[in-house]
């Protein structure tokens, strides 16, 4: 079995709502793969198709090779889910939240101690066994959240968002732990909404208004024509004053877009603009300016193509 | 951590792993929150106990120290005697004395004057000469309990002075001809609270076991825990009873200490089978459960859940026959009382507690109950879905 979740014109509507758009897809064993798109844009009503919590309008799919409408039961016995808000139970400690996930996934009495300890190592939760879960920090009730979903030993897990609201560090350590799991052979299916999370997935998939725009690996989405089309080119330009700069750019004809990427402008001209981004800088009073070449990067990816859709959408 | 598991069915029976999987899981889970969280416990066993006394104490029918003003035209001895009676009946106190009508009714729309009492001018002179004679009663109608209790005693007043009177000139062998002996057979001295106070515990009962149900599952609906065990593969009625059953035991101590309270603070003794009693309770607490489930499948949060429950909580006190008795109501309304579970449990409760009722006799009652539970609980359960919609 190589493909863990497969889905063909998967549609759910809620009243005249659509809130996901015939998407097909496929993730395969071992992928880590990351779930992008604006709030709203129907991330979470997949996920809950795809754990058995929604059923579909239309459209099929297997997670796990079983259906997603008629085998929901033997699907929610291989997966683990981990949803947006904190939902473990927070007047319980760490190990009755443990505990209790382990009965209710049916692990045998025998083997739950050691299933137990052994998830409490992967997070390292083990300081905190007798705290009430309600009064760990961000980052810890995400690792007991992760433990709780880990206990039965998915293939399979579904993280919507699972490091929203969480420290960079907590965050770090946290994405360090699904490589890991990834490595052992663990999928991963997660949601998020930051560009570096994105560049640490192995694939990507980008919804936007119920339909899934693209997927594929990180590299093949940055070469899309669409994001950087023929006889255009992105450029970095380092310049004192960039906000000044932008402005000052933004209303050259050759230029179709300029963003501040911390002390630096990334713009996307004509083919062979260089010199005129030169002269027009020089001008503007912004002398010694460095300019180079570079490939387009993810958060270009979704900002281009979601102009690209919206333009679309206020045509149509 | 690969190569997964899902083989653990060969360990468990497979009664476990299909209809009942998580059902131990859960009610543990459940009790642990019980037990932990000392404001919960508190609600659950307190507040019964509290509103019992307090209701207990405030419901009272028997009305006493009816405010009374009185313009006595007459003044002489006899017109003194008839308020004398009045006063001594326990049920008036004078308040004032006025000169006229209008006074008394002034001081019925102020609030000031329950009733009012007029002694014509000849009343005395009427009596002596043996002519028919009359006196007013004035009652404020807007509190019909206070009324009918006015009305009732100075009707009785009336009839002893009459039956005095008659047997003076007659020569002390007068006797009514027609005379009604009435023996009150159970709670002999009519107290309200005897009365009253079995049927508040099984409308408190209900209360509290049937918001603390709905309250527990509406809670996990709003943190998102819900949502987690939906992703889990625990079954629904595992879920459903695993939730229920730790709140039927908090059910069972409530009973205890009500009816404790019942039988030493208002001294309502039980004068029926306390087995009986128990079986009764047991139905109606699996019915009171099934009714808490069904509201937390309407209410997404817990002040929803609440107002949902004074859809029930209100015919119950209403239209269960707690206060008002059903014989005199509408039949559509009394048909509505007839649908709450409650009216069967008071009459069970006070068949059991006052008369000494037994099996043979209330059987019905619990056979009604135990199909309301069954009704609730089965809808409950299909409204129930183990997934988001």
């Amino acid at each position: 079995m190589d493909s863990v979740i497969q889905v063909k014109d998967l549609t759910r509507r809620f009243g005249k709502m659509t809130a996901v758009d015939k998407v097909s897809m496929e993730v395969e064993e071992g992928d880590i793969f990351g779930f992008l798109g604006p709030n709203g844009s129907g991330k979470t009503t997949l996920i809950r198709m795809l754990c058995g919590l929604l059923h579909p309008s239309s459209g099929s799919g297997t997670v796990l090779g079983h259906d997603i409408v008629k085998e929901t039961e033997a699907i929610k016995r291989g997966i683990g889910y981990m949803s947006q808000q904190f939902s473990l139970y927070a007047d319980l400690s760490v190990m009755e939240n443990l505990r209790f996930y382990a009965g209710i996934y049916g692990i045998p009495r025998n083997e739950r101690k050691d299933r137990i300890e052994s998830v409490i190592d992967i997070v390292g939760i083990g300081d905190f066994r007798k705290l009430l879960a309600g009064n760990l920090s961000g980052g810890w009730k995400q690792r007991l959240a992760l433990a709780c979903a880990l206990v039965h030993q998915p293939k399979l897990m579904f993280l919507d968002e699972p490091t929203a609201g969480i420290d960079p560090v907590a965050r770090r350590d946290l994405w360090n732990l699904l490589f890991d799991l990834a490595g052992q052979g663990v999928t991963f299916f997660v949601t998020t909404h930051y560009m570096d999370e994105a560049e640490r997935c192995s694939h990507l998939g980008y919804i936007y208004y119920a339909k899934l725009i693209v997927y594929g690996t990180p590299n093949e989405l940055k070469a899309l024509p669409d994001v950087t089309p023929e006889g255009t080119a992105r450029y970095e330009i380092r310049v004192p004053r960039v906000a000044m700069a932008m402005r000052h750019l933004s209303d050259m004809p050759y230029v179709q877009d300029v963003t501040i990427f911390g002390d630096a402008l990334h713009v996307l001209t004509e083919e062979g603009a260089e010199r005129f981004l030169l002269r027009d800088l020089g001008q503007g009073d912004f002398d010694g300016a460095e300019i180079r070449s570079i490939p387009a990067t993810l958060e270009d990816v979704f900002v281009t193509l979601t102009h690209k859709r919206a333009k679309e959408r206020a045509r149509a | 951590m690969p190569s997964a598991s899902p083989d653990n069915k060969a360990h468990t029976s497979w009664l476990w792993s299909n209809h009942f999987k998580g059902l131990v899981s859960i009610m543990y889970k459940e009790s642990r929150h019980i037990l932990r969280d000392p404001k919960t416990l508190f609600l659950m066993l307190l507040v019964p106990a509290a509103q019992l006394t307090v209701f207990g104490y405030a419901i009272d029918m028997d009305v006493k120290n009816i405010t009374t003003y009185v313009y006595n035209q007459d003044g002489r001895a006899e017109s003194r005697a008839l308020i004398d009676s009045f006063k001594n009946s326990g049920y008036f106190t004078i308040k004032e004395t006025v000169r006229s009508d209008d006074e008394i009714i002034a001081a019925i729309i102020r609030g000031d004057a329950k009733i009012g009492l007029k002694i014509p001018r000849n009343y005395s002179d009427r009596l002596l000469t043996g002519e028919h004679t009359a006196f007013q009663i004035l009652i404020d109608g807007s509190d019909s309990t206070v009324a009918m209790q006015a009305l009732n005693v100075s009707n009785a007043i009336a009839l002893q002075k009459s039956v005095g009177l008659l047997s003076t000139t007659l020569g002390g062998s007068a006797r009514l001809p027609v005379e009604a002996r009435p023996r009150v057979l159970f709670n002999p001295d009519m107290r309200t609270a005897n009365f009253m106070i079995p049927g508040l515990a099984g409308i408190i009962l209900q209360m509290i076991t049937m918001l603390l149900t709905a309250f527990a599952i509406v809670r996990e609906k709003e943190t998102g825990t819900l949502e987690q065990l939906m992703v889990t593969p625990v079954s629904r009625l595992g879920l459903i009873l695993g939730k229920l059953l730790p709140y039927g035991i908090v059910g069972i101590f409530e009973t205890i200490s009500v009816l404790l309270l019942m039988s030493f603070l208002f001294q309502v003794p039980i004068a029926g089978s306390l087995l009986l009693l128990s079986g009764f309770t047991l139905i109606f607490l699996f019915t009171a459960l099934g009714l808490g489930l069904l509201v937390s499948t309407f209410a997404e949060n817990q002040i929803q859940a609440l107002q949902f429950s004074f859809f029930i909580i209100l015919p119950s006190v209403l239209l269960s026959g707690f206060i008002f008795p059903q014989e005199s109501m509408p039949t559509i309304i009394r048909l509505i009382g007839q649908a709450v579970p409650v009216t069967y449990f008071i009459q069970i409760l006070r068949g059991i507690i006052l008369r000494n009722t037994g099996f043979e006799d209330l059987w019905m009652h619990g056979v009604v109950l135990a199909g309301m539970g069954m009704f609730v609980l089965t809808l409950a359960t299909l409204r129930f879905r183990k997934n988001l919609g």
